[in-house]
């Protein structure tokens, strides 16, 4: 289960609508063990293409840095499709890096973004439910 | 040169669950051979069996990608950090396994 903020859900998909024409994509910092998100890092595309994404290893050590020093940590990443599915693809299924994240997928294929996240392990998608809370303590 | 080593959570369980180790080596490639002889889980993980960097992965000394510095060959002292970070990328395309160099 994942949990975000008002705060957090709009800047994902504000930063996803600003990327367009192209794919856009950042980092989701928080708590691993509760599934909580308290800090969206927007993040560039270095593969600047509607159709790929790849974090910015630059802007991933950034937010790595910040979440650690906020005692939270990177546990997940969003990034959108422009014309297909939140859903995760094979590309996305193959590349994912680390089985303890959240993947969140924001498809702004019709006019009203949408927002779904999943687990992907071992090559298995699982969805998992998205609660945005106006205000929670994720300590 | 004894350096700390920065590790993503992927790689962590690998290590005991450290988020920072220490490894000897006066270049990066050195100080993760070093990392591989100590965490045996870590070997493959981050050089290939050709010495090369693996390519989804991206190795930092301090603020610098050691691409665009001497990769592997890049001088290390006792105050630099280095950190593993794997490359996080995808898409809606199904390019199964490519990134450009």
């Amino acid at each position: 289960m994942l949990r975000i903020t008002e705060a957090v859900h709009h800047q994902m998909v504000a930063h996803c609508l600003a990327g367009l024409p192209d794919e856009a994509c950042g980092l989701l910092g928080g708590n691993l063990e509760t599934g909580d998100v308290v800090t969206c890092y927007p993040a560039r595309n270095v593969a600047v293409s509607a159709k790929l994404y790849e974090v910015d290893p630059k802007d991933y050590l950034r937010a790595d840095r910040d979440a650690e020093a906020a005692g939270n940590s990177i546990i997940g990443v969003f990034h959108s499709h422009t014309h297909t599915d939140a859903y995760p693809s094979p590309t996305d299924v193959a590349q994912a890096p680390d089985p303890t994240w959240h993947y969140v997928l924001v498809s702004l294929r019709d006019i009203r973004p949408v927002v779904r996240s999943y687990r992907i392990v071992d090559g298995v998608i699982t969805e998992e439910p998205v609660t945005v809370s106006s205000q929670y303590n994720p300590k | 040169m004894s350096v700390t080593v920065h590790l993503p959570t992927v790689l962590r369980s690998h290590a005991g669950g450290a988020k920072d180790v220490t490894a000897d080596g006066a270049t990066v490639g050195e100080v993760l051979q070093s990392l591989a002889a100590e965490y045996p889980g870590l070997s493959g993980q981050v050089i290939n069996g050709d010495g090369s960097l693996h390519k989804f992965v991206n190795v930092y000394v301090n603020d610098d990608d050691v691409r665009y510095l001497s990769s592997l060959d890049t001088p290390v002292t006792d105050t630099d950090e280095v950190s593993i970070l794997p490359a996080v990328a995808g898409g809606a395309t199904d390019i199964s396994g490519s990134r450009p160099a």
